[in-house]
């Protein structure tokens, strides 16, 4: 019910943005700007909440997006820049198929705002693919990790994040370690098989 | 000439042997593009808002707000003041914007209001159904050694065998509503080409869904065009259009723009499908060797607002007995309509009725092993022998003679307990109608077209591996065209039916070209067609002695390319296909009487599904049927809040699915002597997934000498079993 809080949240009580708006940070934050500078927020009745382009760099390239605050980057991602290996499956990051690395940690992209990656190293599992795809991919294949395919993506981002952490992964290990992803098709079986057979291979 | 069969065993160069699949760097790199990734310029997204009440009149509709919203383009109200609201899901409004998160905060801007119904959701309870007279029409069926007249002698009849009989149990079972959580959810990507519809479809339905499409939209199938390269799951929930997928499509029309409509996370859950549960009461009469003499139940269970249970025949399951009173009470409920979920009725008739073989193996301190084997005879007859050599051979690969304790007997290491359990299955599988196009172009270029659809079965591989090895040519050389409806029609993939069908139309198109291009080359080489084969890339005389290269051969057809088709009518006669298979699962559990938690130790199935195409591929349907079996034997299940009919549980945070630590030790064997070989491809993807949830039940029994009546075994269930015992 994780994110049922977050989208209806309570009309009484603490909430995370009561609490922001009586914060000493934002108050002493508003004592410093500058006249200009009110007198820009004040035109902007909502500030920030409007388009605005950032820049992400992502698979090694500077990418210029244009995103509202709200714009996960999981949107940012599939919606504008096409890069759709990463999937849309649950909003609150519980099934792990929008895993992307974000400065070589896994994380769900759908759990990140846009405008809070900028600066950041974002790796999403296309950069894994190319002439000489990643071994994860290739045991991935080899093995048979995947039936419908639709975890996939989030899953062999996981492992590698995995395996880059844990390069000798017993098999125990591994079946320990990777549980934030789901796999309807129920191809754990394999994917640890893949796993193992990456960590042989290395 | 090649003729309509299959190689001699082991005589295959490609069929049966282990293929990575085609597409498989696809997926595992993010290319492989789905329903939900199609991206458009100018493309709107579409959100539902669905009712949030079980059972309701609409009183109010307000969509002002919504359409005030920044970036809002269509709002379309679904329903009107005065219509009934049956279950939570059911769409009230659509909203069409700009962008996703502006399509999610108009449907929030909505205001609805609601007369409220009166709810009902308790399925378990048939008492509490009754009273709110939610059950429908009590069907009755009984089968007598000793043939009676008359419902009063035969009840007489049944109430005098189960008082002969040496031994009895009484017992309750039951297993809850699961949905099909398909990671990609219900939905479309639609868009218009020259007043053409073109659908985006998650689908496990190619050919069968723009007819779909085409009535409500007042155009003709021909305009639409249904493309699904890749389906992120479907478990047999995704074999319509649907209103939503209609929705898209109208606006789509409207506004001259694409538009993507996918189900959000939620709503695919509470309207996306679901699989019916069922409860029964048993009494059931074995003889002193566990031998079952009388069956006598009453089962009930809801599908939703269809109130339709599951079915009788699969009371008991598999097993026969020849004297048996079945009775089936339907409820209806305030819940969202059922879809097809891999092998219908199968799972829940297994998970209740072979818990009370079990448990009579139990009762009488044998092995159960002892009394599925005793039981045999009453299976259909032509299956009791394939029963009884799985179960020999999963027994060996389970260590059932090394491990096996009666029923609570074993030893106790802290508070954990280990028990092993069984399950036994069956299922036709026999091949859909299907069609295939196969054209060999002069220059040696093979391309196959099917109007089918890769649910993640390998289908697409197979179909290339069943051309390439009629053609003697590499797997590389075939070109397999599927997931258009523009290609010719093949089945839906329902009821393990598809690997069936297209292998039946591809071969039957390749032995066709190739007896074309024989007898072309017998020309060429003076020799006779019936003397020629296809192997390793050549036409070749058997003995070798003459050759042509697949190339040299295929530009004997001169300027214009060769064009069959192979067409297979559904149930027509044939040496590559059949159906009916059997199947055997045990598991090895350990419980912890203490937490109530059940872990996977090991799970033995074996599985026969006559002649293997991919045995890579099959392998990984096995595993993976074995894995949703423990999802549905310990982690999910639908919970319903009783006030208002919510699913309280719909997001995937919240919907318990096991993770791959929770697999234990998965052990595979596919049953394939050449009796099997012989009966041609039957489909795979519904039986194993039948038995897991009793063998597992059965394997919780046998460690803690305690049945835990109802399925999912979670921790709460297990310990209050245990409690109630002690």
């Amino acid at each position: 019910m994780r994110d049922l809080e977050r989208l209806d949240p309570p009309k009484s009580g603490f909430s995370r943005r009561a609490f922001l708006k009586g914060s000493g940070a934002v108050a002493a934050a508003t004592a410093l700007a500058t006249a200009p500078e009110r007198a820009q927020a004040q035109e902007n009745k909502v500030q920030g909440a409007g388009p605005q382009t950032i820049e992400l760099d992502v698979n090694g390239a500077a990418r210029k997006v244009q995103v509202e605050n709200r714009t996960t980057l999981l949107e940012a991602l599939r919606y504008k820049l096409d890069l759709t290996g990463a999937k849309p499956v649950s909003i609150d990051g519980s099934s792990g198929a929008s895993t992307v690395m974000v400065d070589g940690k896994p994380v769900c992209a759908s759990t990140l705002l846009a405008v809070a990656c900028t600066g950041k190293k974002i790796q999403t599992v296309e950069s894994l693919g190319g002439e000489k795809p990643d071994a994860v991919c290739q045991q991935f294949v080899a093995n048979d990790g995947m039936q419908c395919g639709f975890c996939t993506p989030g899953f062999v981002v996981a492992v590698r994040a995995f395996l880059n952490k844990n390069p000798k992964a017993t098999e125990a290990e591994i079946r320990a370690g990777l549980n934030g992803n789901i796999c309807r098709c129920g191809t754990y079986a394999n994917v640890i098989q893949a796993a193992v057979a990456v960590v042989k291979g290395a | 000439m090649a003729t309509y069969d299959w190689p001699a065993q082991g005589t295959a160069s490609i069929l049966g042997k282990r293929q990575a699949r085609t597409d498989g760097l696809e997926k595992a790199t993010g290319a492989a593009k789905y329903a939900y990734d199609v991206v458009r310029p100018n493309m709107l997204f579409a959100h539902l808002l669905t009712a949030q009440i079980a059972h309701a009149k609409v009183k109010l509709i307000d969509v002002a707000a919504a359409e005030k919203v920044p970036g809002v383009v269509s709002v379309k109200v679904l329903k009107k003041v005065g219509d009934e609201i049956r279950w939570t899901g059911d769409p009230i409004v659509c909203v069409a914007a700009e962008s996703d998160a502006a399509a999610a905060e108009a449907t929030k801007a909505v205001k609805v209001e609601w007369e409220p119904l009166d709810i009902f959701i308790a399925d378990s309870d048939l008492a509490a159904a009754t009273e709110a007279k939610r059950t429908g029409t009590v069907a009755r069926n009984v089968q007598l050694a000793n043939k009676v007249e008359g419902a009063e002698a035969e009840d007489a009849e049944i109430a005098k065998l189960l008082k002969e009989a040496a031994v009895t149990v009484e017992s309750y079972y039951g297993i809850h509503v699961i949905t099909h959580c398909c990671l990609e959810t219900h939905g479309s990507t639609c868009e218009w080409k020259d007043g053409k519809l073109v659908a985006h479809l998650s689908t496990q339905n190619v050919s069968g869904t723009p007819a779909q499409f085409a009535t409500p939209l007042k155009i003709t199938a021909p305009e639409v065009t249904v493309h699904c390269d890749f389906i992120g799951g479907g478990f047999g929930s995704k074999f319509a259009a649907d209103q939503w997928g209609v929705l898209a499509a109208e606006i789509s029309k409207e506004t001259g723009r694409p538009v993507k409509l996918m189900l959000d996370r939620r709503t695919d859950q509470e309207i996306g499908g679901n699989r019916p549960s069922g409860f029964i009461n048993v009494k059931v009469g074995a003889d002193k060797e566990g031998v079952v003499t009388v069956w006598d139940s009453h089962h009930w269970g809801t599908s939703g607002l269809s109130g339709g249970p599951i079915a009788q025949g699969v009371i008991p399951y598999v097993f026969n007995p020849v004297n048996r009173r079945r009775t089936v009470t339907p409820i209806a409920t305030n819940a969202g309509p059922q879809r097809a979920w891999r092998a219908p009725n199968h799972p829940q008739g297994c998970a209740i009725t072979q818990t009370a073989y079990d448990d009579i193996a139990a009762k009488l301190g044998i092995s159960s092993l002892d009394v599925f084997l005793r039981n045999l005879p009453s299976v259909a007859k032509e299956k009791a022998e394939v029963y009884a050599e799985q179960l020999k051979i999963a027994a060996e690969l389970i260590g059932w003679k090394e491990k096996w304790h009666a029923h609570g007997k074993g030893d106790k290491k802290g508070a954990v307990v280990t028990g092993l359990g069984i399950g036994i299955h069956t299922w036709g599988g026999g091949a859909h109608a299907s069609r295939c196009d196969m054209k060999v172009h002069p220059d040696g270029g093979v391309e196959v077209s099917l109007g089918s659809q890769d649910l993640g079965t390998g289908t697409r591989t197979c179909i290339g591996m069943v051309a390439a090895e009629t053609l003697g040519l590499p797997l590389s050389a075939v070109k397999v065209n599927i997931g258009l409806s523009s290609y010719p029609e093949s089945g839906p993939s329902g009821g393990s039916t598809t690997i069936g069908g297209v292998s039946e139309s591809t071969r039957r198109a390749s032995t066709d070209a190739l007896n074309h291009i024989l007898g072309l080359a017998a020309a060429k080489l003076a020799v006779k067609a019936e003397d020629l084969e296809a192997k390793n890339g050549k036409i070749q005389l058997k003995d070798g002695s003459k050759s042509l290269t697949w190339k040299e051969a295929a530009s004997l057809l001169g300027m214009k390319s060769l064009e069959v088709t192979g067409v297979f009518a559904r149930g027509a006669k044939t040496n590559l296909s059949s159906s009916n298979v059997a199947g055997v699962q045990m598991a090895e559990v350990a419980v912890d009487t203490e937490t109530g938690v059940v872990k996977m130790l090991k799970f033995v199935a074996v599985q026969d599904m006559g002649l293997v195409v991919n045995r890579l591929t099959a392998e990984s349907q096995i595993y993976g049927a074995v894995i949703m079996g423990i999802a549905s034997a310990l982690f999910e299940e639908r919970i319903m809040d009783p006030a208002t009919g919510r699913f309280v549980n719909a997001e995937l945070a919240d919907y318990k699915l096991p993770r791959l630590g929770d697999i234990g030790q998965i052990v595979v064997h596919i049953y394939e002597p050449a009796s099997e070989y012989s009966r041609g491809i039957i489909g795979l993807g519904e039986p194993p997934a039948i038995a897991p949830a009793a063998a597992i039940a059965n394997a919780v029994a046998n460690a803690t000498g305690v049945r835990v009546p109802v399925l999912p075994l979670v921790p709460q269930r297990v310990i209050t079993a245990l409690k109630k015992k002690a």
